[in-house]
């Protein structure tokens, strides 16, 4: 066994804490373990540029920054943010909680991309949730706004993620298929999305249960301003 | 008829537009940046048809391409430029144009999740109007355009300054835009180079195989631990499976196929939520709400993944060797 090629993963692991670059991190710990593992520089080279071709899709986002540009530069975030702040019943807590639930069912019916970070988090859900927060208190500073945001993120990344194992047709469930038929082992892909079921509930609750939690801290402190204020 | 490649011209056209842009404002390394990247993207379906065809030159190329743009990173100082509507006249183009302004925004996932249900059925004299492969995705970028066009016409701006408002943003995310696509090249490279091989071989030896027990416990951190190097879960299931879920779980302790690869699975999801190598779900957004931390996102997610990681493994030690 050659265990020179973790000699990457170290490089990695040491780039990402000295915080280099990470580009530059990325593409030397791809060159120095493909090096380390007897590759060739012309053969390093092309599996590079495939690799990096084949994989284009994932700036695919990189297309819906013109039309949100345009838009927030004609006020959306200070309209949702408006909008927000006149909807009394709508607490930061359920606009979150909505969202997840929202997004997890989309990804369970294999609707990743109609939601996202690019789509619908920096347009829409970040400055309701801004809107939201400024109604429990109304101080807010830089610190709180990124962490806000910072939550609204993660919660549209743990609906897509814990959604998207449960519908039958996406990469994962196939994967874990295609890994068994290799093997001789015969499985249905319904009977294994099934199984990503209990997780994908767990996931909500706990999500849920957290974005409660943030939201009682806020009030908590904003409550714990507003008893020093008046002394 | 539409196809993803269409739609990696479009994207290409756009680094163009930026890297020409940078170029008349004498932004040298920026507009060199753009310019690579958008050659990249528009000449990668030849790259990757004379790979097929068993031409190495053209991947070289793309190769030395890539390495460019790293050594060009560096010198990208990721900087938002001033907004240059003033926080006064935005507000009052909210208050102006209301509700109008969400139209456009909400078309993006209205018109892809149209694409999505229906646009396999959509047929001009008798070709269909979207490739199968990939529907969603060119649906996501056929509904950019129509949010293009609604935002300038809600907004009564030009195509241009949408353009203009779009390059902004992408300088604001900067080379982080560039990672989820090396961080794949990565994973690539070590799948060849035969890490994953040489960290299950280092789990297995040291593990106590008759235990059922330490064989989950290994088999669920080494999922974590894997996707955490690797980025993507994906990567880390065949190694994990064939290290220890397939050998020692299902054939010696007879655990259940089903229930180990998809809660397995989903452990390696857990990792995904704690690990700035996937870029895409942690970094990206993180320099898109310009978050001061590019590990803002992580943080939030932090205890989540711990307790669905838990919740997960609790029911996967209950359930799988029954």
């Amino acid at each position: 066994m050659n265990y020179w090629p973790l000699l990457g993963v170290a490089v990695i692991v040491i780039g990402f804490l000295l915080r280099f670059n990470p580009v530059l991190v990325v593409v030397t710990a791809a060159v120095g373990s493909g090096l380390l593992a007897g590759l060739t520089i012309p053969a390093l080279l092309a599996l590079l540029g495939k690799s990096f071709v084949s994989s284009r899709m994932l700036m695919l986002f990189v297309l819906t920054l013109p039309a949100i540009g345009l838009l927030e530069h004609a006020g959306l975030r200070e309209h949702a943010q408006r909008w927000m702040s006149r909807l009394h019943g709508l607490t930061l807590a359920r606009l979150l909680i909505g969202y997840l639930l929202l997004r997890q069912l989309l990804a369970t019916l294999g609707l990743t991309g109609v939601a996202g970070p690019a789509q619908t988090v920096r347009p829409l859900l970040a400055p309701m949730g801004e809107a939201a927060a400024a109604k429990i208190d109304p101080g807010l500073d830089d610190t709180d706004r990124d962490e806000l945001r910072a939550v609204a993120a993660a919660t549209d990344n743990i609906g897509r993620f814990f959604g998207e194992d449960v519908f039958i047709a996406l990469g994962a469930v196939l994967l874990i298929q295609g890994f068994y038929a290799q093997h001789g082992i015969e499985l249905s892909p319904l009977s294994i999305a099934l199984w990503a079921l209990p997780t994908a509930v767990a996931a909500f609750v706990v999500q849920s249960v957290r974005i409660w939690l943030y939201q009682r801290r806020l009030q908590r402190r904003a409550a714990g301003l507003r008893a020093g204020a008046a002394d | 008829m539409l196809r993803i490649e269409h739609v990696y011209w479009l994207i290409a056209a756009f680094l163009l537009y930026c890297g020409l842009r940078d170029l008349r404002e004498r932004r040298a390394w920026h507009a060199a940046f753009w310019l690579v990247l958008g050659v990249l993207f528009g000449g990668g379906d030849y790259v990757l048809a004379q790979q097929a065809a068993g031409h190495a030159l053209p991947s070289q190329l793309a190769g030395a391409g890539v390495i460019v743009l790293a050594l060009l990173a560096p010198r990208l100082h990721r900087h938002a430029h001033a907004e240059d509507n003033s926080a006064a006249q935005r507000l009052q183009s909210a208050i102006r144009l209301g509700h109008k302004l969400l139209v456009p925004a909400l078309l993006i996932p209205l018109v892809t999740l149209l694409v999505a249900l229906f646009g396999g059925y959509l047929a001009f004299a008798g070709r269909h109007l979207f490739a199968s492969a990939q529907m969603t995705l060119t649906g996501l970028a056929l509904a950019c355009v129509i949010a293009l066009f609604a935002a300038a016409r809600v907004a009564r701006a030009p195509l241009g300054s949408g353009l203009a408002e779009g390059r902004r943003l992408l300088d604001a995310i900067g080379w982080a835009a560039l990672l989820p696509l090396l961080l794949a090249a990565l994973g690539e490279v070590f799948t060849q180079s035969g890490v994953g091989a040489a960290i299950a071989a280092l789990a297995t030896s040291w593990l106590p195989t008759g235990s059922a027990l330490a064989c989950l416990i290994t088999f669920a951190l080494g999922m974590v631990l894997f996707t955490v190097i690797m980025g993507n879960a994906f990567a880390a299931f065949p190694v994990m499976m064939a290290g220890i879920g397939l050998p020692l779980l299902i054939r010696q302790h007879g655990a259940d196929p089903a229930i180990l690869g998809s809660m397995g699975m989903l452990c390696g999801y857990c990792g995904t939520l704690l690990t700035p190598m996937a870029a895409d779900y942690n970094l990206v957004p993180a320099a898109l709400l310009e978050l001061r931390s590019p590990y803002g996102v992580i943080r939030a997610q932090l205890w989540s993944a711990w307790w669905i990681l838990l919740a997960t493994f609790m029911m996967m030690w209950l359930l799988v060797f029954h």
